[in-house]
């Protein structure tokens, strides 16, 4: 595991940024986006800390059903609308 | 008296089969009756509501249903589906109208105590409504509110040692046949095997892992009576290495049309009138890889040439019996028509061991290499199937470090150029050049 994942606050911070960062743009990103902000490390690493994120009440998940995304808690759109504010 | 007039949805009732319509209707009348006095937690109209947004969009032809949202109860990516309908107003009842996926056990074995708790439970904090069971094998409870969720998690997980299934980009609920419970065909016990591998992979099950959606389904037999082959990204099924056992003598009472002796175990019996029981026609004609022959009245298999299509065995249960040197074969990559077309499985492992006391560890040894590939190359949304179409059967067979075997070919090959890979070639691609003008001048 690469230090960065290693150190709870660092990572979690390192996906809060990299999140508002997109955050004009995109709100709901696949596990895979992840990766690249942890370069160096294996996904299920990467999942089990982002996972933890969710539980924490950082991140929350958004589902279709049979796919799911992650995003900021709260942001972006949320079940009631259809691509509307 | 209807709260909603349903003129589309009763011509459906029409037909000759059990309707889901009639169904909906005697629940509805059952909630507004309410015999029982339970203390419904969401609106007593929830049928009423969801026959009137039915008929709707049947008059509209488009759906009023959104998906989406919530995924779980708390700590959980999966479990539940979101959904809402857009008419709200006309129709309160299903305003919020979410599925919960809950684990079915093993083999679907329940006992009537559990299974009247879980309605009494979906009566009282959801619809009533449930589909036993979703394709994914899980028992579907459909339509409750999100206020519900939680509640319905605390009683299932602490008053019925129940847990939710799998949805999203999860491991699915693993769903198998009922094994050695039950069928004397199965090679390995299927439920211990689906037991093992929810409880070991729990947090796939639970927590969003994977580029999307994957499936385990196990059957015990090449009967294949779940269709994993089809069905399921990873499918595991029950083979056997040695001979079929076969009874001589009960070979030559089937051939004698022994009443005792019904082809098909009786199956087919009073369908019509099948005529005598004719080995040839009906057994050996239909092997599909002619391997096999009655002489003298014996049987003879060429077993090295049996394909374990169990033809034979279904037809003369009490003259063939399955090998008692049994494991299971594992293919991967099927998959419904979501992104690419439809795909069967494609063997990977001809026969591996099922061995409890190891922790089956022969077999999670290869289900974690796949997903280290997958979750590392497969694209978003793009399932096991799809990856293996588009970098190869032969990478797969590379990251599970599975020697390429006959069993493994599906056709023979279209390509013409053959690209060694360093490690192959005597001495890579490093040469002595000093070495090589001894022999040749510049």
């Amino acid at each position: 595991m690469s230090d960065l994942l290693d150190n709870k606050e660092e990572a979690q911070k390192a996906v809060v940024e990299w999140l508002e960062k997109k955050a004009k743009t995109k709100s709901k990103f696949y596990i895979k986006d992840f990766y690249k902000i942890f370069p160096d490390d294996k996904p299920r690493m990467i999942k089990k800390v982002v996972n933890k994120m969710v539980e924490d009440g950082i991140l929350e998940f958004w589902s279709s059903g049979s796919t799911t995304m992650y995003g900021l808690k709260g942001g972006g759109i949320q079940h009631s609308s259809e691509g509307e504010n | 008296m209807a709260k909603h007039e349903t003129p589309l949805l009763d011509q459906l009732e029409s037909g000759p089969w059990p309707s889901f319509v009639s169904d909906l209707k005697a629940q509805a009348e059952k909630r507004a009756k309410n015999a029982e006095g339970i203390e419904f937690q969401i609106p007593v109209d929830v049928v009423d509501d969801l026959l009137g947004i039915v008929e709707l969009s049947y008059k509209h032809g488009r759906t009023h249903w959104k998906h989406g949202g919530i995924v779980g109860v708390f700590g959980y990516g999966g479990g539940v589906i979101g959904r809402y309908c857009d008419q709200p107003e006309n129709f309160p009842g299903v305003e919020a109208f979410h599925t919960m996926r809950v684990n079915q056990p093993a083999g679907k074995y329940y006992s009537t105590d559990y299974l009247k708790k879980l309605c009494d439970l979906w009566d009282f904090r959801g619809s009533g409504v449930t589909n036993m069971h979703g394709s994914t094998g899980d028992i579907i409870l459909l339509g409750t509110t999100t206020k519900q969720l939680e509640e319905i998690f605390w009683t299932l997980t602490h008053d019925m040692d129940q847990d939710l299934g799998g949805s999203g980009s999860n491991l699915r609920t693993p769903s198998d046949c009922l094994g050695q419970s039950r069928c004397e065909y199965a090679c390995y016990d299927t439920n211990a095997l689906v037991y093992f591998l929810t409880n070991e992979y729990q947090d796939e099950l639970h927590r969003p892992a994977f580029p999307y959606k994957f499936k385990f389904k196990l059957d015990g037999c090449p009967n294949c009576c779940v269709a994993s082959i089809a069905r399921s990204d990873m499918s595991f099924i029950g083979t056997w290495k040695d001979d079929i056992r076969i009874d001589q003598d009960a070979v030559n009472k089937y051939v004698e049309n022994d009443p005792a002796y019904p082809a098909n175990a009786g199956a087919y019996k009073g369908s019509k009138d099948w005529g005598p029981f004719d080995l040839e026609k009906e057994v050996l004609a239909l092997c599909p890889t002619k391997c096999m022959k009655f002489e003298n009245k014996k049987l003879f298999i060429d077993n090295a040439n049996c394909t374990r299509c169990m033809h034979c065995i279904n037809v003369m249960p009490r003259a063939l019996k399955i090998g008692k040197d049994t494991g299971l074969s594992i293919l991967v990559g099927a998959k419904a028509p979501i992104l690419d077309g439809a795909q069967m499985g494609s063997l990977l492992v001809p026969f591996v061991e099922v061995n409890p006391d190891n922790d089956y560890e022969a077999i999670t040894e290869i289900i974690e290499n796949i997903w280290d590939w997958w979750m590392e190359e497969g694209k978003n949304r793009e399932r096991l199937g799809e990856l293996i179409m588009r970098q190869g059967f032969q990478k797969l067979l590379e990251v599970t470090g599975i020697d390429p075997m006959p069993q493994h070919v599906a056709y023979p090959r279209t390509n013409p150029y053959i690209f060694w890979k360093e490690d192959e070639v005597p001495g890579g691609w490093e040469r002595d050049v000093e070495e090589y003008r001894k022999h040749h001048r510049r």
